[in-house]
């Protein structure tokens, strides 16, 4: 038995060998690739169940419950019924670009987990510019929302692209501007870096001393998804769906994957930047080396699903902002905030108050 | 040809392709679209060249924010092709000089006649930085250190230029009602509802 099991890995690295180095290279980041996103569409499917079962508690009823035990196949039930609906494409649309607006809405959401590091030195690419990178990425992800609402050539529809153009641009600023904050406190562009700046324990982490800038971002982070309470993109009961409201089966489904998989981004980005990421608690509280103060993976998890809940709980609970008081949040209240907050962290970080890297 | 030469003629052709898309393609939202795609392009090019700062701040503020307010501005045009179309001779020899014209300063500047503004000469020296370059920070520092005032007056001018569009399209139509969020927030329920007490009615019958 033993024998048979090393003649197997004997051929396969004898197989893996034979491959010229750069496919090894390349074959090594797909399969990181690979390992990144299947989890990350399992995590997307149940979080739709997640959020019908928790809204569902919220709101005294159960939810589903039907297929499965408990319902937990509920979302490959769904995902099953969305891949065998006929996409339909309206007559007097512009059908390439119809086609290609729910791809460019998921494609940066799916992108930006490249620089997104899970645990100390577990990242696909471990690049300087990451925040950078991650903050472009968020930004382009509004031309899936604008081009399918065009590209439907329908009222609704294009109502709904112009309230998101115009939402994305705004909390857009806001979102750069708190990131501007983290930046300044870590001193360093590197995801990884950032989570290493706030080592130290519950207190070290970069929550306290940019407690503003903080909701800043959480806030223009459920702005930036659309979800509840500023989906005016959506608004079914002003504008029917919105963007989506041409879309059917498969188009549709994959506009949704892109709203879970940036509601899941968002939680862990903050996670990262605002509760250090992998980074236990309890660091410095308990005597070195027990397990409680250990860096692990799963704080990771548990603070981006915190994060992840708290999107399900503001769609049950906030009823929707109407357009102008959106507007008005983003530009009037959050922007100034925001450079606020920056001038006082400037003097904290000349008079040296609190944990600043430099 | 090693995989970067094979990447580097991958994009060049897309911001070949893409910005001939923008001046051909008909509709001008595809218009837009094409030009968004050749900064994309470009950007590829960037990171290539190790600009990876450059490069990523072109899509954040070209793709990200500037090309998203022109394509709204586009969406919304009430497009009549056939006119558009019209007066395409007459425009064509304006044009065409222009295009000489920024043809020919392009090969002055950086092409093997004229002044060597852009540096070309050296080109063939430049050496690949290690992975733990940061473009990032080569920029700030020589922006904060050298380059500080112009960098300075750059971004006053900016400023004075954002104040400016604001005031010139800002006005006041005198029949537009307009509310106060904060006013809203504050109205308590005596403001709007009396409760009052009255004895219940007894019929008579």
């Amino acid at each position: 038995m033993n024998e048979m099991i090393d003649n197997l890995l004997a051929t396969g690295l004898e197989l893996w060998n034979w491959f010229p180095a750069d496919w090894q290279t390349f074959l090594l980041i797909l399969g990181k690739v690979v390992l990144i996103l299947v989890p990350l569409m399992l995590c997307v499917a149940y979080i739709t169940y997640a959020e019908r079962k928790i809204i569902g508690y919220m709101q005294v009823r159960i939810g589903p419950n039907r297929v499965g035990p408990r319902g937990w196949l509920q979302p490959i039930a769904d995902a099953m019924k969305l891949l065998f609906k006929e996409v339909i494409i309206p007559t007097r649309s512009d059908r390439f670009l119809f086609l290609l607006a729910p791809v460019l809405s998921i494609m940066p959401a799916l992108a930006a987990w490249a620089v997104i590091p899970f645990d100390r030195g577990m990242v696909l690419t471990d690049v300087n510019a990451g925040l950078l990178y991650i903050l472009a990425l968020t930004s382009i992800g509004v031309y899936g929302v604008i081009i399918a609402g065009w590209a439907s050539n329908s009222k609704y529809a294009i109502l709904s692209s112009l309230r998101v153009g115009a939402q994305i641009v705004a909390y857009e600023i806001a979102m750069g501007f708190a990131l501007v904050g983290v930046l300044m406190a870590s001193g360093s562009l590197n995801m990884g870096d950032i989570v290493e700046g706030q080592a130290g324990g519950i207190s070290s982490w970069y929550i306290w001393p940019l407690l503003p800038l903080f909701f800043v971002y959480f806030i223009s982070g459920v702005a930036e998804t659309n979800r509840a309470p500023f989906d005016v993109a959506e608004g079914e009961s002003e504008i029917v769906a919105g963007f989506h409201v041409e879309y059917s089966g498969m188009a549709f489904a994959v506009f949704f994957l892109a709203e879970y998989a940036n509601i899941i981004l968002i939680s862990s980005l903050t996670a990262l930047m605002f509760l250090g990421g992998w980074l236990s608690p309890f660091e410095g509280f308990v005597e070195a080396g027990h397990w409680l103060g250990e860096t692990h993976i799963f704080w990771f998890f548990a603070k981006a699903c915190f994060f992840a809940f708290c999107f399900l709980w503001f769609r049950a609970t906030f009823p929707r902002y109407r357009y102008d008081q959106i507007m008005r949040l983003g530009w009037k209240v959050f922007i100034p905030v925001t450079i606020v907050w920056l001038f006082v962290e400037a003097v904290m970080v000349v008079a040296e108050v609190g944990p600043w890297a430099v | 040809m090693n995989i970067t030469d094979f990447l580097f003629f991958v994009f060049a052709g897309l911001v070949i392709a893409a910005a001939l898309g923008v001046v051909l393609s008909r509709n001008p939202v595809h218009s837009v679209l094409f030009l968004i795609l050749t900064f994309f392009a470009c950007s590829a090019i960037w990171l290539m060249l190790e600009a990876e700062f450059l490069a990523i701040t072109l899509v954040l503020v070209y793709v990200g924010a500037v090309m998203v307010l022109f394509l709204f501005v586009v969406m919304m045009l009430d497009i009549n092709v056939a006119k558009m179309r019209e007066g395409f001779v007459n425009y064509l020899p304006v044009g065409a000089l222009f295009a000489v014209a920024i043809v020919a300063a392009m090969i002055w500047v950086v092409g093997p006649v004229g002044p060597d503004v852009m540096g070309t000469a050296s080109l063939d020296q430049a050496v690949r930085h290690a992975a733990d370059y940061s473009n990032t920070e080569a920029l700030g520092e020589i922006l904060y250190t050298d380059y500080v005032l112009p960098f300075e007056i750059a971004a006053v001018i900016l400023l004075v230029a954002i104040i400016a569009a604001i005031a010139l399209t800002l006005r006041r139509r005198p029949t537009t009602k307009y509310q106060t969020p904060g006013k809203q927030i504050k109205v308590k329920r005596n403001d709007r509802l009396k409760i009052i007490k009255m004895d219940a009615e007894v019929s008579n019958d």
